[in-house]
């Protein structure tokens, strides 16, 4: 349980700094830490157990037939970076409190930073793959936010959307390779597919699974050739950059690498892929550093650098070379995170990142430059430092190489190469900024900055000089424990001394040291070379790109969406032709098995009407209230025929929702134009259309003929005989609805008041043309509520109510219920609207009828959850029968108190949509932001 | 009786097509209301057509197809709120736009002549 609230207490957390935002930065510093630190302290508590090699579980099934499981493990590569992400991450949020301005929007930066996390967390700690990849595009997603923070600077948005597009490709390609991961070992679970190694190298999938797991991997740690996006990513405040550009974020690509290293590794196919694209990364990133003028942009290819180191040692076939990857995934965190603040301290006091302009620092910051000055060297592999340590591990496993065959011997020298160039920028790095004579034209008279933001410097510098003098102290256990998990074997014997004695490793770093300070002494003879080449800007050509994909798109979608809804429609209905066609042409025969029955004359007659009724409203479509007449016998008839094939509830709620219905038209009529154009189309388009309509129409008739002719094999039966005995009622239908489909029920009224406030809002300041007069040029009449109207429709009010209380309670047994009495109450009530005018109900029933949407939807939830106090599943009804004098033995069921929400809802959103619509040319009318 | 009770089902279902297919707002909210009325029918046949069954328990012993029924009841409700929503979304379309074609773009004169923009135009 305790691995479970490691990510859980970092998600509660990212809520926090939004609420205590409005209390002070100092509250908001304060309160931030809380969540990360508790983790933090949860993380040290597990520490010894996974020192002892144990490997924690928890799981909970969350839907166990998907084979959807929430699950954490922790192991001792999952330790470690739980450590680098907590700690570096508590160190930046220090940090962050004096680099952010009084404009910025410090809980707003603080939410994305602990979402961050949580999603940094969840990538080390998940077991199911599934979610290890939801918190792996979770971390692409929350460094979107936090590139594109200052998000009124054009690079910013660039750089966000640039590092968004390429880590966002690269998980779809690693979700790909999970899944076939998944498909090959059967299982979703990490520490499962970790047992199953030589099942994945055997499986012909396994060049798939290698390419796209690689692709997810490099294109996060900003392998080339998709190491661009990260120097863009430098447009984020400089807190982000060390948190997620050199700690964590793009670690996530290498710990995938070293997670899958026991399962994956091990083939030709791997070592040399990994290790060329290791190799290569390093080297170029290493060059392109040397020339950048940008403090930070020189940081960001020496990290793009560095991971290809790590990567070059996932590459390299031996054991230590793991080992040493590990190793320098912590050292580099460290060094490069406090290299990232000391950057934005110079940054932030002196009001320039470029090295053109930064010179003779030490001057005005000696502290600082001196914690600067430690973790460069310390980057550049100078002993004593922990750079220093996993260099020389490298150096020493590129020696014994045969991953390139008779070409082997160029690892090592190319690794050489790619230290002396380390060397190199480490010391322009050092010697550019605080030294080489004087400022230039600085916006700010540099100074040292407040004591408190460079803690977290001199806390990562020490941890530096700590691994780097006294390495088997510091970090001997944690090294040991992540190595362990990483390899799932025993560890080779090795030592992480400082003096190894006189060897070629030890050459080598001199030869590097050597050659970089050569390198950089004549780097005047450099920069001119290098600036005979043209400059490609990554930027340019991925905008190019991505300008390119959205013509395209556009140039695609033209071809469906010319903004004409009729030829959506045609689109529609001939998809929907050819797939209820196509079938039907396969039947063979339309009849089914069961002898038609032989139609009687009120059916006859019934269907007549029906479909006189139905043409003429087609014909008489353009006269528009003519058309509504006739619609209203088309209505009218479906009711009969419901109520003639044994429906009475349908036949009661088509009535009045018929009613309703027709109510409504008639309003929207008094808005719209009374008639259409009558040269609305073509004959041509008339033509097509009444073809493509009567295909449709006989599609629908013969595939409900074929339907009807077939013998109904129906799950009703359940219903009908559970219905008295389950559910209390003998009316199966509301049975139906308030209890074995309750919920399908609740949904729908759900839907109801959605719709209902929907009409709302679309009702709130519009504004439409009132016509004085009908299409004649008749005046209407003057007298808006008759009298008569108004005496009747008061007189049958309590009727009406009294009907609608009868239906709705006899709905259990009987026809009727919360629908169709619902439908009754509004009606009546529309009718008092229509008679007095909507000024005189207001005065008398004032009722918000948003509010009796909610109060039916919550009596209905209520009543679900009820019989959770009773330990029965959501919506179990409840019902007994109870005897009163004079009324005599009835019933009582918690369906009722269902069935009272449905009532309630149905009413609110009726009249809400009604009245308001009534009122809309009256002083009631709905308006924007007031009820 | 099978073969009357689909000729009614695909009648409606041409008009509802046939309307659905106009430019005008007000004839497609007339096509989509006898379209929901020809797919209510549609689903209620799928429990077969019964004369004089029972719909309560204890009434007979033939009864009615109780769950098409049950799911038909709540369609029509939604129908009536999806005609009411594609209604009201018509009205302000009228009022946003000035005219009452789908595409709100055409400059409609209705039957007194007038230029619906002027009459927006008199409005405000």
């Amino acid at each position: 349980m305790t691995l479970f609230w490691i990510p859980v207490l970092a998600l509660l957390g990212t809520l926090v700094p939004l609420l205590t935002y409005r209390f002070g930065r100092r509250t908001t510093l304060a309160t931030t830490v809380i969540a990360p630190a508790a983790s933090l302290f949860l993380v040290l508590s597990l520490l010894p157990d996974v020192y002892a090699g144990q490997v924690f579980m928890w799981q909970h099934e969350w839907i166990p037939a998907a084979g959807l499981t929430l699950s954490f493990q922790m192991d001792g590569l999952g330790l470690l970076f739980c450590l680098l992400i907590l700690g570096i991450g508590l160190l930046v949020i220090l940090y962050a409190r004096y680099y952010l301005s009084e404009k910025d929007h410090m809980g707003r930066f603080y939410a994305y930073l602990i979402l961050f996390m949580t999603a940094m967390l969840g990538i080390v700690l998940s077991d199911n793959l599934l979610q290890l990849w939801f918190f792996w595009e979770l971390t692409s997603i929350s460094s979107f936010l936090l590139i594109s923070f200052w998000s009124h600077k054009t690079e910013a948005r660039k750089g966000a959307r640039m590092a968004l597009t390429i880590t966002g490709a690269g998980g779809l390609a690693l979700l790909a390779a999970f899944i076939l991961m998944a498909e090959v070992t059967g299982t979703y679970s990490l520490r499962e597919i970790l047992a199953s190694g030589d099942m994945l190298r055997d499986s012909s999938l396994y060049p798939a699974i290698i390419a796209l797991f690689l692709l997810g991997a490099f294109t996060k740690s900003a392998q080339f050739p998709f190491h661009f996006w990260l120097p863009h990513a430098m447009a984020a405040p400089t807190p982000v950059s060390a948190y997620l550009h050199s700690a964590t974020m793009v670690k996530a690509g290498v710990f995938m690498l070293a997670r899958f290293y026991p399962v994956l590794s091990g083939t030709d196919l791997w070592f040399t892929v990994v290790s060329i694209v290791g190799l290569s990364t390093l080297l170029l990133g290493a060059y392109t550093a040397l020339f950048k003028h940008d403090l930070k942009g020189l940081l960001a290819y020496s990290t793009i650098s560095h991971l290809g180191l790590i990567t070059l040692l996932f590459g390299l076939d031996t054991r230590m070379a793991a080992i040493a990857a590990v190793f320098h995934i912590i050292n580099h965190a460290v060094f490069k995170a406090s290299l990232f603040m000391a950057a934005g301290i110079i940054d932030h006091e002196s009001g320039s990142r470029d090295m053109r302009q930064l010179n003779g620092l030490w001057k005005y910051m000696p502290y600082t430059a001196t914690l600067a000055m430690v973790a460069a060297a310390s980057m550049a592999g100078v002993p004593l430092l922990n750079g220093f340590l996993s260099k020389e591990m490298l150096f020493a496993e590129t020696l014994h190489q045969t991953t390139l065959g008779s070409l082997s011997w160029l690892i090592p020298v190319l690794a050489t190469v790619g230290g002396a160039l380390a060397v190199a920028y480490s010391l322009r790095f050092i010697h550019d900024v605080f030294f080489n004579g004087e400022p230039i034209n600085l916006p700010k008279t540099p100074h040292e900055p407040p004591r408190y933001m460079r803690v977290p410097v001199e806390v990562l510098v020490v941890i530096c000089l700590l691994v780097g003098v006294v390495p088997n102290f510091a970090v001997g256990d944690l090294l040991n424990t992540a190595a362990g998990a990483v390899l799932q074997a025993p560890l080779p014997e090795f030592s992480l001394a400082v003096w190894h004695g006189f060897n070629i490793p030890l050459l080598m770093s001199l030869l590097a040291v050597a050659g970089g300070a050569v390198l950089y002494l004549n780097r005047r003879h450099l920069f001119g070379l290098q600036g005979q080449f043209a400059d490609i800007d990554a930027k340019y050509e991925f905008e190019r790109s991505v300008q390119w994909v959205t013509r395209k798109a556009v140039a695609v979608q033209a071809l469906f969406d010319n903004g004409k809804l009729q030829r959506y429609v045609i689109m529609l209905v001939l998809l929907a032709l050819a797939g209820a066609g196509w079938p039907l042409i396969q039947l063979a025969d339309v009849n089914g098995s069961v002898e038609p029955t032989k139609a009687d004359m009120p059916m006859v007659a019934g269907a007549i009407i029906l479909v006189i009724g139905t043409v003429l409203t087609v014909l008489y479509s353009h006269l528009r209230l003519l058309a509504l007449i006739m619609i209203s016998i088309v209505g009218l008839m479906v009711a009969i025929a419901f109520a003639y094939f044994s429906a009475p509830d349908l036949a009661l709620t088509q009535l009045s929702v018929e009613v309703a219905t027709i109510i409504l038209f008639l309003l929207a009529l008094y808005y719209l134009p009374q008639r259409t154009p009558l040269k609305e189309s073509s004959i041509q388009r008339i033509v097509r259309d009444f073809g493509i309509a009567s295909a449709v129409g006989a599609v629908v008739g013969t595939l409900c003929y074929a339907m009807l002719t077939r013998p109904l094999d129906s799950i009703s039966g359940f219903f009908l005989e559970n219905s008295k005995t389950g559910g209390g009622g003998t009316n199966v239908v509301n049975v139906i609805l308030v209890d074995f489909r309750g919920f399908d029920t609740m949904g729908e009224i759900t839907v109801l008041g959605i719709a209902a406030l929907g009409i709302y809002k679309l009702l709130a300041g519009m504004r439409l043309y009132l016509p004085a007069a009908d299409h004649e040029g008749q005046a209407w009449s003057k007298d808006k509520n008759p009298l008569m109207l108004a005496v009747v429709s008061q007189s049958l009010l309590p009727l009406a109510l009294l009907v609608s209380a009868y239906i709705f309670l006899r709905g259990h047994n009987m026809p009727g219920g919360g629908f169709i009495a619902g439908l009754i109450t509004a009606i009546a009530l529309v009718q008092q609207y229509v008679a007095h005018g909507s000024s005189w109900m207001k005065a008398r029933l004032n009722l918000p009828y948003h509010v009796l949407i909610a109060v039916g939807l919550l009596l209905s939830i209520g009543a679900g959850l009820g019989s959770w106090l009773f330990g029965r599943p959501f919506l179990t009804t409840w019902f007994d029968y109870f005897y009163l004098p004079l009324i005599g033995k009835f019933e009582l069921a918690s369906a009722l108190v269902f069935d009272l929400g449905v009532y309630f809802t149905v009413i609110g959103a009726t009249l809400l949509i009604l009245a308001n619509l009534g009122q809309l040319n009256s002083a009631e009318r709905p308006r924007i932001g007031v009820r | 009786m099978e073969t009357i009770y689909a000729i009614c089902v695909g009648a409606m279902t041409t008009g509802g097509v046939f309307l659905v297919l106009r430019g005008y707002t007000f004839a497609v909210v007339l096509g989509l209301t006898l379209l929901s009325y020809a797919v209510n029918l549609f689903l209620f046949a799928s429990g077969n057509l019964k004369i004089d069954a029972a719909a309560i328990l204890g009434e007979s012993e033939s009864y009615a197809d109780p769950l098409p029924q049950a799911l038909v009841l709540t369609a029509i409700v939604i129908g009536f709120a999806m005609t009411a929503f594609a209604l009201i979304l018509a009205l302000r379309a009228r009022s946003d736009l000035g005219n009452d074609h789908v595409d709100g773009k055409t400059v409609i004169y209705d039957e007194l002549g007038q230029n619906s923009a002027n009459q927006r135009g008199e409005n405000q």
